[in-house]
C-alpha cells in the first residue's frame, strides 16, 4: 500500500450527500481487470456528457478544483456497492484525501486498504471548511495525517480524529496481509480448534 | 453477560484480538464472482501467495453474464470472465461456470447449496453478501484487497460493529410484502440510518417469513447502510436446509441443529440501537428518487421540494426529480413505465416468479412497456418452468431469460436506455444504475407485475388474483 503522512494541495468540493460508488465508477467500467489506470473514469457520467464533453456544470470541471489532491463532499460519501475500483479511481485521477461528515462502511474500509485517507470531521467543519475555499480562484489546504490536523488556507487547523492502528498503517505503507500472516498460527490454531462443516471442493466434486 | 445472535456468531470467530488493534476474525465461507476478484487473484501470484483454503472457497459467473442464451460478444466481459476461469483452477478454488448446471446470482446459489447456515461467517466482494444473514449467518461485503486477504489468510481484518435492533411491529396486509418492509425501513431512518451497525431483524412478521422472503429483507440492510443483517434462526430455516447439497446429514444434521438451536439474542441483551417500524399500516411501496430511501406508498404523491423547509433536502429532492423526469406532487400510480425487469438478488427466487406470476395469469403486458424475467440461479429456472410459470409469463408478453445479475446492474446488455424507466425488482435506484440516464423505481415483484400489465403503477392490492405455483 501507498504510505501517506501529509499532503498540500487543491481542494475541489461537491458538496452532495449519499454520493454513491455507482456515480464515482459506473459500472460499465468495472470490466476492466486491471489494478491501475481507473483516474479516467473517475464520476464518468457526471463529469462527461453523451459524447465524452466536459459538462460545465459538474464540480470536478471547474478550472478552480483543477489537480485537485483533496475532496471535501457531503455526508455518506461513498454508500452502495462494495465496488473498490471507487477509491482506486479517486487515487487515479489525484486524489490523496477525502473529507466529509461521514463515510459509507465499506468505502471508507477499502480507501484505508489502498492508501487514500478517508477524514471524518463534524458537518460544521467541513461546512467551514466548504466556506473556506475559493471557487473561482481555487485553494490549497494541507492534510497531516500524523499531526491529524487539516490545515485551511486562512491558517486556521482543524484537528481530527483517526483509528490509531489505521494511522499507524497508512504511515508506514504497511500490507495488511504481511501483518495478518504474521500470526497464522494463531490462524492454524483455531482452525484444528475449530474445523467446521464446509467443504466446497467436496460438493463440486473438485477435491 | 447477555449476549446478542451478532455477539454469539462474532465470539466464536475471534482469532485473535489485541487492545487498540482490529480483531482478526476467521472466514467460514468465501464467494467469488468475476468482477472483483481478478486484482486480488493476480495480487496473490505477485507476491507468490497461495488461497489457504479453497474448500472454504467458491466462485460463479454472474454480473456479466448475457441472458439472451448467446455468446459473450462484448469482449470486455469475456476477458474478465476468461479470468475467473483460468483463476479458480490455477489456484485450486471451485467455480459454477456458466452451462455447469448450478451457476446463478452468488447469493441466490449460497443458500441453494446449502453452503449458507447458522451461525458461519460469510464475505464476497459484492455488498449485498448481506443477504446471507437471513439465515443467522453473520454476512457483509468487502472489497478487492480485502478478497485478496481472505483468499491468502481466509481471515479478516475487522472492527467490531455496533448492533442494531430492527423490530417489525403489527402485522402485514394482504399484498404487502417482504420488499415492502425493507423499503419501508430504509424510508425510515435513511440510507445512512444503519451504518457502522449489524442490524437484527425481529418480530411476529420476521418471524413468519419464508427464507425467500428473509433474504430478500436481509438483502437489502446494505441500503440502510448496515455492514449486515441477521435474523435468528429456526425451524423455518431448518427446514429449508435440510436435504440441500451441502448440507450435514445423520448425526452430523443433529448435531448441526443442536448448535444452531443457541444461536438466539438473550432476552435481556442490549443493542446499541433500537429501530421501531411499524408494518401495520404499511402499503406497498415504490421508490421515486435515486437512492433506496428516496421512497413513498403507492397510494400517495412524490414529494413536492417546495413543501421542504430543509435546504439541503429541499436540493437533493429536486436533484431525484429532475433526474427521474418527476413532476413534484404527482400521484405515484400516474408514474408511466417503459421496461419491467423481475430478478436480482433481492427478487428472483421461485416465490418472487410464483408471486409475479400470479399477478400476470391471464393477462397481457401493456403495449407500451418491454418486461422480462431473469431468475436468480439456473436451478430457479428450471424448477420455474416444471411448475409452467415461464409460460404464464410468456404468454402475458414477458421475455423469459437465463439467470444472471442482468439489469439490476446492467454489466451485461440488459440495459435501460437514457430516459427509460422501470419497475425493478432489484434493491438499488441510483442514478444511472440499470444504465446510463436511465430512471429506476424498485418494487416487489408484485408490484412489477401489476405494473408490467397496467403501464404505470397500481396498487396490487386492488387487484384480484389467485395464487399460482
Amino acid at each position: 500500500m501507498q504510505a501517506f503522512t501529509r499532503t498540500t494541495g487543491r481542494v475541489a468540493v461537491i458538496d452532495r450527500p449519499d454520493i454513491d460508488t455507482d456515480q464515482v465508477i459506473p459500472k460499465q467500467f468495472l470490466k476492466r481487470i486491471e489494478r491501475t489506470g481507473w483516474g479516467e473514469f473517475l464520476f464518468w457520467d457526471w463529469r462527461l456528457d453523451e459524447d465524452g464533453n466536459p459538462r460545465p456544470d459538474f464540480e470536478l470541471n471547474q478550472p478552480a478544483f483543477a489537480d485537485a489532491k483533496i475532496l471535501l463532499a457531503g455526508r455518506n460519501f461513498g454508500c452502495g456497492s462494495s465496488r473498490e475500483h471507487a477509491p482506486w479511481s479517486l487515487q487515479g485521477y489525484g486524489f490523496e484525501a477525502l473529507i466529509a461528515p461521514s463515510f459509507a462502511d465499506i468505502f471508507r474500509s477499502n480507501c484505508m486498504k489502498v492508501g487514500l485517507v478517508p477524514i471524518e470531521l463534524p458537518e460544521d467543519d467541513v461546512r467551514a471548511l466548504i466556506d473556506a475555499v475559493d471557487n473561482e480562484n481555487g485553494s490549497e489546504m494541507t492534510v497531516d495525517l500524523q499531526e491529524q490536523t487539516i490545515t485551511e488556507p486562512g491558517g486556521s487547523v482543524f484537528e481530527f480524529s483517526f483509528d490509531a492502528f489505521r494511522k499507524h498503517c497508512l504511515l508506514n505503507g504497511l500490507d495488511d496481509i504481511a501483518l495478518t500472516l504474521q500470526h497464522e498460527d494463531a490462524i492454524t490454531a483455531y482452525e484444528k480448534a475449530n474445523p467446521g462443516r464446509i467443504d466446497t471442493l467436496a460438493l463440486t466434486g473438485a477435491s | 453477560m447477555a449476549k446478542t445472535l451478532f455477539d454469539r456468531v462474532w465470539e466464536r470467530h475471534v482469532v485473535r484480538e489485541e487492545p487498540g488493534e482490529p480483531a482478526l476474525i476467521y472466514i467460514d465461507l468465501h464467494l467469488l464472482h468475476e468482477v472483483t476478484s481478478p486484482q486480488a487473484f493476480e495480487g496473490l501470484r505477485l507476491a507468490d501467495r497461495r488461497v489457504r483454503r479453497p474448500d472454504r472457497s467458491i466462485a460463479t459467473m454472474d454480473h456479466n453474464v448475457p441472458t439472451d442464451g448467446g455468446p459473450v460478444t462484448d469482449p470486455l466481459a469475456k476477458a474478465q470472465l476468461d479470468a475467473l476461469d483460468a483463476n479458480c483452477p490455477a489456484f485450486g478454488v471451485p467455480l459454477y461456470a456458466t452451462g455447469s448446471g448450478r451457476e446463478g446470482i452468488v447469493h441466490v446459489i449460497g443458500p441453494e447449496l446449502g453452503l449458507t447456515r447458522p451461525g458461519i461467517t460469510i464475505v464476497c466482494g459484492d455488498s449485498h453478501t448481506s443477504t446471507h444473514g437471513a439465515f443467522g449467518a453473520l454476512a457483509f461485503g468487502i472489497g478487492t484487497s480485502e478478497v485478496e486477504h481472505v483468499l491468502a489468510t481466509q481471515c479478516l481484518q475487522q472492527g467490531r460493529p455496533e448492533t442494531m435492533r430492527m423490530h417489525f411491529d403489527g402485522e402485514l396486509l394482504p399484498g404487502v410484502t417482504a420488499k415492502d418492509c425493507i423499503l419501508g425501513a430504509i424510508g425510515q431512518i435513511g440510507v445512512a440510518g444503519g451504518t457502522g451497525h449489524v442490524i437484527e431483524y425481529t418480530g411476529d412478521v420476521i418471524e413468519g417469513f419464508t427464507m425467500e422472503q428473509r433474504m430478500t429483507v436481509c438483502n437489502m440492510s446494505i441500503e440502510a447502510g448496515a455492514r449486515a443483517g441477521m435474523i435468528a434462526p429456526d425451524d423455518t430455516t431448518f427446514a429449508y436446509l435440510e436435504g440441500r447439497p451441502a448440507s450435514p446429514t445423520g448425526d452430523e444434521w443433529e448435531a448441526a441443529l443442536d448448535e444452531w438451536r443457541q444461536l438466539r439474542t438473550d432476552p435481556d441483551a442490549e443493542f446499541a440501537t433500537d429501530v421501531v417500524v411499524n408494518v401495520e399500516d404499511l402499503v406497498p411501496q415504490v421508490t421515486w428518487g435515486t437512492n433506496p430511501g428516496m421512497v413513498a406508498p403507492v397510494t400517495a404523491n412524490v414529494p413536492d421540494p417546495a413543501d421542504v423547509e430543509d435546504a439541503e433536502e429541499r436540493l437533493s429532492i429536486e436533484r431525484a426529480l429532475d433526474y427521474m423526469g418527476l413532476e413534484p406532487g404527482m400521484a405515484v400510480r400516474d408514474i408511466a413505465i417503459d421496461r419491467v425487469f423481475i430478478g436480482s438478488c433481492t427478487n428472483s427466487r421461485i416465490e418472487d416468479l410464483r408471486a409475479a406470476a400470479s399477478v400476470v395469469k391471464g393477462h397481457k403486458v401493456a403495449s407500451s412497456v418491454h418486461a422480462m424475467v431473469v431468475p436468480g440461479s439456473v436451478v430457479i429456472k428450471r424448477q420455474a418452468e416444471s411448475e409452467g410459470l415461464d409460460k404464464l409469463f410468456v404468454e402475458a408478453g414477458f421475455e423469459w431469460r437465463e439467470a444472471g445479475c442482468s439489469m439490476c446492474l446492467g454489466m451485461n446488455p440488459d440495459i435501460l436506455q437514457p430516459g427509460e424507466r422501470s419497475a425493478s425488482t432489484s434493491n438499488r435506484n441510483f442514478e444511472g444504475r440499470q444504465g446510463r440516464g436511465g430512471r429506476t423505481h424498485l418494487v416487489s415483484p408484485e408490484m412489477a407485475a401489476a405494473a408490467a400489465v397496467a403501464g404505470h403503477f397500481v396498487d396490487v392490492r386492488e387487484l384480484s388474483y389467485e395464487s399460482v405455483g
